[in-house]
């Protein structure tokens, strides 16, 4: 690890002027940073704790009904105080182990844009909408491919609104070594349509599975999608799994998702 | 009523009370006044020649004391490899050199360049990123049939080729065993690769060199199963340093495997710049490190044919394997794919005819050498696997076939050189088909079915060699070093005992079974009873804890030294009450004469052999202090059933182990608790192993599964409970204890139940599978499946 400098605000405002610092980063769990800069992949010149920033902690619900969560909660947190919204809980509880569940943040994890991390699962899936401390970004307009997003230099994720699904599922195939998501697939039924989105799987990152929303909002139930495959083309292919595996196990869990889901 | 005290009971591991509250002290916990820092700088290439290294900017940096590159080790030995074997034609085998630092080359992803000693961690390493080297990268030899190919690139250029030997095993057997294939009513063949693993124990590895100018004794703190083996190696082969002029500590080590038997470089160069610099220094593993420059283990490709008549009766086996070294021999290296692996493929069978053939070969990859089982599960594996499937082909029972096949005479002479001495294989069979509820299993295989699950069952049996190894035959074999064991037990004045062990616990509790074997002899408290270990400088020279041998040769040098202690006592105590020495008891704790009722307490006699006021000096010495030396007649060979059952989820090909039992035959048990503690931990190596665990390379070089985000070690909701049982007894013949060793067992006996498993589960789902490669992770039992 480099030597980097260290500041803790407590308002989102003097967090971004501290970020405006060169090569300045923000700190959420430090669960994904940490160990970067320990193996000397990163060398921010100030890390910018948002652990101390009260607004940006916690669970509520908006005037619309969404479940809103402050950038800087935990995901144990989020397991155990989402009961409003039981399928992004659970998502939330089968993060690593409890140490990183502990420490890691909702606002890191979708931030970083992992393309095999949950939790961008279950914000495309549910629409939800990214509020930073600039501006409001639609789901759809967020994620741009593996470890990108629509989040500027500086820019900070203080919230995140979910609006809650009838009913909702995640299914999490685990990849042996890492235990990330080799393949999860989370399904929300909204009134007005069906949405699926896909993490693990694409070279792209996180993805609508479009093909199977369409089926599943005419029909929620596996049936609906019973041979049904994205394609393999762009899925990722490793030592853990071939595009043509991951396509597959794609349909399984889906189904297995909307069956759970009830 | 359970003893509580002696061999037999289970007194709980008196070490791990420091160990599991954070007062353990290891080799990192050691901070030598001064130290310095050492960080590698390590090739990200495979294959490359070293064009220059510039050290200018890298030498100005803060902190800097010294960088050192291959340059400064001309005329420094290199890191020896301690067994040669000889090839089918009578040659030794190719043996290159292995520089403490690289020369002129690298050879694999790890190999080390340069070495920056500095005041702190961070300062070594922000020079060794000022480094400019020039590497010219050249074409890496990754897979082993490639590499033998006419043309291949060489890994070694002052080699005639990348073969390190063909080794034909017994090779005068092979026209016989090829006229009983010829003769053979069935043949089953198997191909298959035992995948290559890196051992990851807890603690990565630490070496601190010092040096004390004013004695002229260098000290090597270093975590090692075995350290008078590497102040031999050190000492002699590399650093020119005589035995007495230098000591090696390997305290508290947290889990070897084997990867901690080996002498490493970093060992030898701590120890150099130690003396070259005055000054203390050290160097931690990181974990990342760990993966690119720990011995990796296993590593085999490997085709098996099995002959049988028409009774269904083993006639011949022949195995074609080659077996990868890595870029370097490695310390035992050699001997692995050898003598520790073809002298096992009889197995528990009474096949007459047996002929291995062993190809060596040098890759770009970190050396590769003895891992828990280290030849031992790759002849298991391979033969078990083979059986399995010729009892599917004959459309025959695999238990029964197997047990048709078992060897139930002994002593009993296999056709690959060595001589079971005990063995009841049919009564660890009997108790695993009792704990494994096979009457059972069509209902439980229905119960997965209904969830839309595939149900397997899978057995096999394993014999091993341990508790290595008489040294007049491993010599013959071409071992340079002895295998005995020693040990000094050092009695008190007050009578309490300190044995100073050649042999190294490093997660085997030796600490509290070792004390119950003297509490047994004496009939005293365990309590009484310390066990030092570790040092070079305390304990006598011993050959260190590996192949299941701390116990069966290094308990019974323990029993020989304590027979002495007794031999004497016994002269003092018949001094003490007048009596004579023939008529001596020793039980409970005291002596007495038989036949009446005069007595006295060890204690007394102890404290007599010190305080010798009333003592027969003319006769005997005082004190009571006695070393042994103790060398095997043979190995030991422990053996066992095991059974595993999986359920395969068809949609995603997830394994997931159902139960796993195992029936062994250890002979005598000192603490069973301990031994049930040692087959666990093997299962789950092995079950690591058959599951998860691969070390794979791209084809230039690169480890792909570098670190635990690609390596998958098994955890706790992996496995099972595990049934084990242990009440086939049949006690080794030939040392004090009549115990052989269960350290290696579990990872031996338990991949091919798991993948016997798994194929007996996708072929109740109707897929025509014999094999799938370790590890069987659901890609590619999904693959299998899905054609
Ligand atoms: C052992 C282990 C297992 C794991 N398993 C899983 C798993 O199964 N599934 C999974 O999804 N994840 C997993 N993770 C990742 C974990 O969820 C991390 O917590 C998460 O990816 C990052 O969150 P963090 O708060 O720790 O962020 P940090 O590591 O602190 O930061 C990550 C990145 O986000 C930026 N950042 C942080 N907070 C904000 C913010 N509010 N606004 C803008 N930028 C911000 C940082 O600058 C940095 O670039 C695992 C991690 C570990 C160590």
């Amino acid at each position: 690890m480099y030597n980097f400098d260290f500041e803790k605000p407590s308002t989102i405002a003097d967090a971004v002027s501290a970020l405006s610092a060169e090569d300045a980063q923000a700190l959420g769990g430090g669960q994904t940073l940490l160990p970067t800069m320990k193996q000397r992949l990163a060398s921010p010149s100030k890390l910018v704790s948002l652990k101390g920033i009260a607004e940006m902690q916690g669970i509520c619900t908006g005037d619309d009904g969404a479940l809103c969560i402050g950038g800087a909660t935990t995901h144990a947190d989020v397991a155990a105080g989402a009961g409003a919204y039981p399928g992004l809980a659970a998502l939330a509880g089968g993060i690593g182990d409890p140490a990183v569940r502990a420490r890691g943040t909702i606002g890191g994890s979708l931030a970083n844009n992992d393309p095999s991390a949950c939790y961008p699962a279950g914000a495309l899936a549910s629409g939800a909408t990214f509020v930073t401390n600039a501006r409001e970004i639609a789901a759809d307009d967020y994620f741009q491919g593996m470890f990108t997003t629509a989040l500027d230099e500086g820019e900070i994720l203080t919230e995140v609104r979910f609006p809650v699904p009838e009913a909702s599922n995640y299914q999490k195939f685990e990849q042996p070594a890492s235990r990330f998501a080799l393949v999860g697939v989370f399904v929300a039924k909204y009134a007005d349509g069906v949405r699926v989105a896909v993490t693990g799987a694409s070279e792209e990152g996180v993805f609508r599975w479009t093909e199977a929303e369409a089926a599943l909002s005419g029909n929620f139930s596996a049936n609906a999608i019973a041979d049904m495959t994205p394609g393999e083309d762009g899925m990722i292919s490793d030592l853990h799994g071939t595009a043509a595996y991951r396509a597959h196990l794609v349909g399984v869990l889906t189904r297995r998702a909307v069956t759970a889901a009830g | 009523m359970p003893k509580d005290n002696g061999i037999g009971a289970s007194p709980k591991r008196r070490e791990d009370v420091r160990f599991l509250s954070g007062t353990g002290n290891y080799t990192d916990d050691i901070q030598v006044n001064g130290q310095a820092y050492v960080h590698f700088l390590r090739s990200d290439i495979a294959h490359a020649n070293i064009n220059g290294i510039n050290l200018d900017a890298a030498s100005a940096m803060p902190g800097v004391i010294k960088i050192f590159t291959g340059a400064d080790f001309e005329g420094v030995g290199g890191i020896p490899c301690g067994w040669q074997v000889t090839d089918r034609h009578g040659e030794p085998m190719q043996e290159p050199a292995h520089p403490v630092l690289a020369q002129g080359k690298v050879r694999y992803v790890g190999d080390q360049i340069a070495a920056v000693v500095a005041e702190t961690l961070e300062q070594a390493r922000d020079a060794a990123e000022a480094i400019e080297v020039d590497l010219e990268e050249l074409p890496a030899v990754v897979d082993m049939k490639a590499a033998l190919a006419d043309g291949a690139t060489k890994v070694h250029d002052d080699l005639t080729s990348n073969l390190c030997y063909d080794w034909g095993f017994v090779e005068e057997n092979k026209p016989a065993v090829d006229a009983a294939f010829e003769a053979a009513a069935h043949v089953t063949t198997l191909e298959l690769r035992n995948n290559r693993l890196v051992a990851n124990p807890m603690e990565p590895r630490v070496a601190i060199g010092d040096f004390n100018r004013a004695t002229g004794e260098s000290t090597l703190y270093t975590t090692s199963q075995n350290p008078h083996v590497i102040r031999l190696l050190m000492g002699a082969f590399v650093l020119g340093i005589p035995e007495h002029k230098l000591r090696v500590v390997a305290p508290d080590v947290g889990g070897g495997f084997g990867t901690k038997i080996f002498h490493y470089a970093e060992e030898a160069f701590c120890t150099f710049a130690a003396k070259a610099l005055n000054r203390a220094v050290k160097w931690t593993s990181t974990r990342s490190e760990a993966f690119i420059s720990d011995a990796h283990g296993r590593d085999h490709v490997t085709k098996i044919e099995l002959a049988l008549d028409a009774d269904n009766n083993f006639t011949a086996l022949r195995t074609d394997t080659y077996a990868n070294m890595g870029a370097y021999l490695s310390t035992f290296a050699p001997s692995v794919p050898t003598w520790l692996h073809g002298t096992l493929m009889a197995g528990n069978y009474k096949t007459p005819l047996i002929y291995v053939n062993v190809k060596a070969v040098f890759t770009n990859t970190v050396p590769v050498d003895a891992y828990r089982g280290a030849g031992r599960p790759e002849a298991t594996f391979q033969l078990e696997r083979v059986v399995d499937k010729a009892a599917r082909e004959l459309g025959v029972d695999p238990i029964a076939l197997r047990r048709q096949n078992f060897i139930t005479e002994f002593p009993y002479a296999t056709p690959v050189a060595v001589e079971y001495d005990t063995g009841d294989y049919h009564g660890t069979m009997d108790a695993l088909e009792k704990m494994a509820d096979l009457s059972g299993f069509e209902a439980r295989r229905k119960a997965s079915e209904a969830k839309g699950k595939l149900r397997g069952f899978g057995v096999n049996c394993y014999i091993e060699a341990c508790g290595i190894a008489p040294s007049n035959l491993v010599g013959q074999l071409g071992a340079r070093a002895g295998l005995y064991e020693s040990a000094t037990v050092r009695v008190n004045a007050t009578g309490g005992l300190v044995v100073m062990t050649g042999s190294h616990s490093h997660g085997q509790g030796h600490e509290t079974s070792f004390p119950q074997v003297i509490a047994e002899m004496i009939g005293i408290d365990e309590s009484m009873v310390e066990i030092v270990h570790g040092d070079t400088a305390n304990t006598p020279m011993g050959m260190g804890t590996y192949g299941s041998r701390s116990l069966a040769v290094g308990g019974s040098a323990m029993v020989r030294a304590t027979e002495k202690i007794i031999a004497k006592a016994k002269k003092i105590a018949a001094h003490l009450m007048e009596a004579a020495e023939a008529d001596i008891e020793l039980k409970d704790g005291a002596f007495s004469v038989a036949g009446t009722d005069k007595s006295v307490a060890w204690g007394d006699v102890t404290l007599a052999a010190y305080v010798p006021h009333n003592y027969p000096l003319e006769d005997i010495e005082p004190g009571l202090e006695e070393t042994a030396f103790y060398d095997p007649a043979n190995f030991t060979y422990p053996s066992g059933a095991y059974a595993c059952e999986v359920e395969v989820d068809p949609d995603t090909g997830k394994v997931t182990i159902e139960a796993f039992n195992a029936a062994d035959d250890f002979g005598n048990i000192v603490n069973p608790m301990i031994v049930d503690g040692q087959v666990h931990g093997g299962i789950g190596q092995g079950i690591g192993q058959a599951l998860l665990e691969n070390a794979a390379y791209d084809e230039n070089g690169q480890l792909l599964s570098a670190s635990y985000m690609d390596y998958a070690m098994p955890r706790a909701s992996d496995v099972p409970f595990y049934g084990v049982d242990h009440s086939s007894q049949t006690p080794c013949t030939h040392n004090p204890l009549g115990v052989k060793g269960c350290g290696e067992a579990g990872a031996i006996g338990s991949p091919p139940a798991v993948i016997n498993a798994v194929v007996d589960a996708l072929r109740s789902g109707g897929h025509d599978i014999h094999h799938i490669d370790m590890p069987v992770s659901p890609s590619r039992v999904w693959q299998a499946m899905n054609g």
